[in-house]
């Protein structure tokens, strides 16, 4: 898995509450395999009217942010849907980070799992951090996972992240490849737990 | 002594196979649910040359893009019939049983999974599907994944967790008559918000719980993702394992005997405590539906759409305003004065044999002034429903009566809410453009959504109901 440690780069603001992951990803594109295409239509439905034209006034729009890795959200970012393709489209549009003051808990988990950073910071922090990119979107904004600190200038702010997903992101591990050092584990539980859960065996083959 | 325990202490420790240093558990998980959307994991574990681990503890289900009508002519659409054949074939290649298309126990994954005896107490589940809260019901944990963890479950049988807090929402006293499971769920988000069970394992519990049907148990579990939680249960009763006996895939006899000796241990411990508490009186509780483009945007029949002008918070003050411009409405509207375009029952909401009985009781001898479409949960609830007649109550009052699948809930089999559209649904999601782009949800009871039929409104089902069995 892909590592994230610091990330410098142009952020995009998103200033609206509750993106759930269908407006991410629209659930009328979920057939499509992993590919770029996924990047072309995040956010699909906010982004572009009903015959399909760019909303000239939507921020992932704008010249200035076409080319951002960070987006800052508002509260509870990515409820909703497990579909993890929310996280592909996000990534596939040249996003590794998105900044909010909170994330659903299933898109917090896919988002590990793609070394993509879903940094938790205070309401107010989110709101302050998306005013001043949006008075100077040319400065970039660090986002350091080590520290767990977003400088922006001479603006730093701390963020939040439990330690189990910092740890994963800093090294870059590979879930299956871990859950392979505990195989004699895993074999040792599966035989122990049939004598003692011999009910949770599916009665019909 | 040891420590008293949460009912989900108790499930976590069960499956806790190891546990890093920083805390992160590696758990055996007991079943895994997989539909047509899985395809992506199964292309995980091709690209890595793996094999599925226990292909026995695996089920696929074809619903989320199964058609619901004129089954015999096949699916039209090719990109949707490659989603159904994929499964079989990814079935098929992996030795993992599957409900297909044609199958006659084929339905929702979360009303075919413990209708088929498959999700049981104690157990550990998960589904790449949000909505597997829903098995909670049984006092199962029951949670949903994304992609790339339905892929490590497929080549390990295990998964990778951190461990949620825990919050026990206690519902006590007794409900009125017309109040369903809906309204409890729906009242629980609008008091703790769509985010209020975020990172919490809830526990439901009460005199208001207790008294819920296994159906009903489900209808609010499958809902606790509604409310942010990482997973829904109720502890298993009396009502739990009366379900579950004489079901295909649960023990059978003296095995279900010993099964049930367990399963009664899977209780909070009496002096067990939670990281939260959040309480409601069920008997204040009034048929509720939504308004807005989040579920926690719910407020009771009898009151009117929020005024932004008087909201303080400017966030929520824009965030209402484009809320009721996507919606349709206006501020201060009365709920009973908004006019709906059609209605839907069904997914793995409310589609269960009681859901449907629910609509039944208010639509039988009545004409539904909008069309509508009446899904239910699986094909052996369609068979139930048929033989109780209740299919012909549906059709006089003038709504369509189809085969199961996840349907108008998500629309991606083409059962679609057109643009600009308002619909009452049974469903469980009323984001913006969920039922289709640009289309218009309220969320409501199955009795609720029946209301709103035949009155052409938003409607309370209470005086409905008058003089009639319910």
């Amino acid at each position: 898995m892909e590592k994230f440690v610091r990330l410098t780069a142009i952020a995009c603001p998103l200033p609206i509450a509750n993106v759930d992951t269908d407006q991410i990803m629209p659930a009328r594109y979920l057939k499509l395999p992993r590919s770029p295409e996924l990047g072309r239509v995040l956010l699909n439905d906010l982004r572009r009217d009903a015959d399909g034209n760019e909303k000239p006034d939507f921020p992932l729009n704008q010249p200035v942010w076409r080319d951002a890795k960070i987006l800052v959200a508002g509260r509870n970012f990515g409820g909703g849907s497990s579909r993890e393709a929310a996280v592909y489209a996000l990534y596939e549009a040249g996003f590794r980070c998105v900044i909010a003051p909170s994330f659903g808990d299933i898109f917090a988990q896919n988002a590990v799992k793609n070394g993509f950073l879903a940094a938790v910071v205070a309401e107010a922090d989110a709101a302050e951090l998306g005013a001043l990119i949006a008075a100077d979107p040319d400065m970039p904004v660090t986002v350091d996972l080590e520290q767990q600190a977003i400088t922006r200038g001479n603006r730093s702010f701390a963020f939040t992240i439990d330690p189990i997903s910092r740890n994963q992101l800093l090294n870059g591990w590979d879930d299956v490849d871990l859950t392979e050092s505990h195989r004699d584990h895993i074999a040792a539980f599966k035989a122990a737990d049939r004598e003692r859960r011999p009910w949770a065996q599916p009665a019909l083959k | 002594m040891s420590n008293p325990q949460t009912l989900f202490d108790k499930l976590w420790s069960t499956h806790e196979i190891a546990r890093r240093e920083d805390g992160a558990a590696l758990l055996w998980v007991d079943r895994h649910y997989v539909h047509e959307g899985s395809f992506l994991s199964f292309t995980q574990i091709q690209d890595r040359g793996r094999a599925v681990a226990e292909p026995e503890l695996t089920f696929g289900i074809a619903d989320h893009y199964v058609p619901t009508r004129a089954r015999q002519r096949g699916i039209a659409d090719p990109t949707i019939a490659a989603m159904v054949t994929t499964l079989e074939a990814n079935a098929a290649n992996n030795r993992i049983s599957l409900f297909g298309l044609g199958d006659p126990r084929q339905g929702i994954v979360h009303v075919v999974g413990p209708e088929q005896g498959l999700t049981l107490p104690g157990l550990l589940v998960v589904c790449g599907d949000s909505h597997t809260s829903t098995h909670g019901a049984f006092g199962a944990y029951a949670f949903g994944i994304g992609a790339s963890e339905v892929a490590h479950v497929l080549m390990t049988q295990t998964l990778w967790q951190k461990k949620p807090k825990r919050m026990r929402i206690t519902v006590s006293g007794k409900t009125a008559a017309g109040i369903g499971a809906k309204d409890i769920a729906l009242s629980v988000i609008a008091q703790i918000h769509a985010d209020g069970a975020r990172g919490h394992a809830v526990e439901f519990t009460g005199t208001a719980i207790s008294a819920l049907s296994m159906e009903g148990r489900m209808t609010l579990c499958n809902m606790s993702i509604e409310a942010g939680g990482r997973c829904g249960m109720v502890a298993p009763d009396a009502v739990t394992f009366s379900y579950l006996k004489d079901r295909p895939f649960a023990p059978k006899g003296a095995a279900f005997d010993r099964a049930v000796e367990a399963w009664s241990q899977l209780v909070s411990d009496r002096d067990a405590t939670f990281d939260r508490e959040v309480t409601l009186d069920g008997g204040a509780i009034a048929p509720v539906v939504t308004w807005g483009t989040t579920p926690d945007d719910a407020s009771p029949i009898d009151s009117a759409v929020p005024d932004p002008a008087r909201e303080t918070d400017p966030v929520r003050a824009k965030y209402l305003r484009d809320a009721l411009v996507y919606m349709g409405i206006t501020p201060g509207q009365k709920l009973t004065d908004i006019a709906i375009d059609r209605i839907f029952i069904g997914s793995c909401t409310n589609s269960r044999i009681e859901d449907l009985r629910a609509a039944a009781a208010v639509l039988a001898g009545r004409k539904s002034k909008v069309p509508g479409l009446i899904s239910p949960g699986s094909s052996i609830v369609k068979r139930q429903a048929e033989d109780e007649g209740l299919d012909r109550i549906f059709r006089d009052a003038g709504l369509e009566w189809v085969e199961s699948g996840c349907s108008m809930c998500v629309g991606v089999n083409g059962d679609l809410v057109p643009p600009g559209e308002r619909c009452a649904s049974t469903t469980n999601r009323n984001f913006r453009g969920r039922q289709g782009q640009g289309s218009r949800t309220h969320l409501m009871s199955p009795a609720m959504v029946a209301a709103a039929a035949v009155c052409g409104h938003l409607a309370d089902v209470r005086p409905l109901l008058a003089g009639r069995e319910v």
